[in-house]
């Protein structure tokens, strides 16, 4: 059998079965051995997202910058979204991968209010959903590179939880991603320290400080951005909010070669 | 009337009077099987149903499948049919503990289990489900009871009864209407109980052999009783008074007389369903 030369490629004595020194795709399993490659990093990127639970609600706010690679390209992206009054969902990370969940988690409250059903989607089931989602991408090898922030409410209780590309979910009190996870989420725990229930006007003062901190810090920061308020009356989005005029770069006078 | 015609080989094809003839006598085969009813207050849902045994040596067969915590199903007509209908509703209750961690809502479940039962009467190379279903359940919208049939339809329920006889249940339902919504637990059980107890021929009697109950409430996860669990519930059942037993010479094989069973209106079809001519042949299709 063993003729230099020759392989069964060229005198075959079966056909569609496997062949020695070839890969052989097994029936009924399409997807891993075709030999295709899924993109493995984010293009356009959107950096970090902030949340607390305060004594009334949960808040969340994130920066309205896509950046492409170093590039602040676009200034203007929504990266937080109401998903029902129970619910509101911000993502970091790839900006078409968020665009793209965005939708199908769209149509998924469309079919519940066509479907005429009494219960509309809450954040822990938003949650625990997106979960699964994310987990199973990534256990296909073509994960949608985000960090997601779910805030809201399940059972009349406020809910706060972060879910990211490779299905790490957790639930908890401040949650952030990126570089927030660095800055603000210690912020919010030193707040904590000292006062355990947070009143609505003071999340809103810390959230707003954290995102100013990143803003100074992270290069891939912007000073336009929204937050949302969710309390039990359902969900308000606060746009277009701007901390420009809180900052102060007079530090940049000192620096040699700055004009 | 339910006579053979020349329109009801197949259920693709329709009467000239508008009727499916194939999903109508599926319908016939929930009449044949034994009695179950189901009930709801303001806070608990009950199903009770009667036991059958096919012969003296066998046991008496299951008639009250759990679906979830919180839903069970009470069935009448084709058991094997209503295995399979069992079975895809409880893979639909774990996919939304799975997914989205949560239970999954009554009203959602009926959507899904009516639309699987509807393209069973819509296509060549199927035959309409023969068996009907009493859901009972509790989720955020309290408790439900839920009726299907093998023409896909469902209904949202305070009260229901299907199977052999089940008029005389209905009637009973009807009668103590207003009275459910404030029952408490026990008085709801009793009233399930006694409307099913209407259903049996004068010499016989519930027994712990051959009812099953199941309940489903705010606080509670569904129980389902038989045999000795049964007996709290039964206690005193026997001395109360019945009204309107049904009488005549019945026996409780599984192809019952169909004389007596001639006064039942079928909740779904407009036509009220008429003595059958033909005898139904016996025990190749066990219905329950």
């Amino acid at each position: 059998m063993a003729v230099p030369g020759v392989c069964l490629q060229d005198f075959p004595l079966w056909s569609g079965g496997p062949t020695p020194g070839h890969f052989y795709n097994f029936p009924g399993n399409s997807k891993m051995n075709t030999g295709k490659s899924h993109t493995m990093y984010p293009s356009t990127s959107g950096t970090s997202v902030v949340g607390l639970v305060y004594d009334g609600g949960v808040m969340l706010a994130a920066d309205s910058l896509g950046s492409y690679g170093s590039l602040a390209r676009f200034r203007d992206v929504k990266r937080l979204f109401k998903v029902t009054d129970k619910a509101a969902l911000a993502c970091s990370g790839d900006i078409a991968d968020y665009q793209f969940i965005r939708e199908v988690i769209e149509q998924k409250v469309r079919d519940d209010v066509c479907g005429g059903y009494t219960r509309e989607l809450n954040a822990g089931a938003l949650h625990c959903w997106l979960t699964r989602v994310l987990y199973n991408r990534r256990s296909r090898f073509d994960p949608l590179w985000l960090e997601c922030v779910v805030a809201g409410y399940k059972d009349d209780e406020p809910f706060l939880g972060y879910v990211d590309k490779i299905g790490t979910a957790f639930e908890a009190k401040e949650v952030a991603t990126g570089f927030g996870l660095h800055f603000a989420v210690p912020m919010i725990r030193e707040a904590r320290e000292k006062k355990q229930n947070l009143s609505c006007d003071e999340a809103r003062k810390l959230l707003t400080e954290c995102l100013k901190v990143l803003y100074y810090r992270d290069c891939r920061a912007h000073f336009k951005y929204q937050l949302a308020d969710i309390t039990p009356e359902g969900v308000t989005i606060h746009d277009d909010l701007n901390l420009k005029k809180e900052t102060n770069w007079e530090v940049a006078n000192y620096i040699s070669g700055y004009e | 009337m339910l006579f053979r015609n020349q329109y009801d080989n197949d259920v693709t094809v329709w009467s000239p009077q508008g009727r499916l003839h194939q999903v109508e006598y599926a319908m016939e085969a929930v009449k044949q099987g034994s009695a179950t009813v189901g009930v709801k207050s303001s806070s608990h849902a009950v199903l009770v149903a009667l036991k059958r045994a096919s012969s003296e040596l066998a046991a008496h067969q299951k008639k009250i499948m759990p679906i979830d915590k919180h839903i069970a199903v009470s069935i009448s007509g084709l058991t094997a049919d209503a295995r399979v209908l069992s079975r895809f509703m409880r893979t639909e209750c774990l996919n939304e503990q799975f997914a989205h961690n949560q239970a999954l809502s009554l009203n959602k479940l009926m959507e899904r289990v009516g639309a699987k039962m509807q393209i069973a009467t819509q296509r060549y190379d199927k035959r309409p489900y023969g068996v009907g279903l009493l859901l009972a359940g509790f989720d955020e919208d309290g408790p439900h009871i839920y009726q299907t049939c093998p023409s896909a339809n469902y209904y949202d329920c305070q009260a229901m009864a299907i199977g052999a006889r089940s008029q005389s249940a209905r009637t009973y339902l009807e009668r103590h209407l207003d009275e459910f919504r404030s029952s408490t637990r026990e008085e709801l059980i009793r009233h399930a109980l006694r409307a099913l107890r209407d259903t049996l021929p004068n010499d016989v009697e519930l027994t712990n052999k051959n009812c099953s109950i199941a309940i489903v409430g705010k606080g509670e996860d569904l129980s389902i009783y038989d045999d000795d669990d049964v007996n709290p519930y039964l206690e005193g059942l026997d001395q109360e008074e019945r009204r309107g037993g049904a009488g005549g010479a019945r026996d409780a094989q599984p192809p019952a007389a169909p004389t007596a069973a001639a006064e039942e209106d079928d909740a779904a079809s407009a036509p009220p369903p008429p003595p059958t001519d033909e005898q139904p042949q016996g025990d190749s299709m066990e219905t329950d």
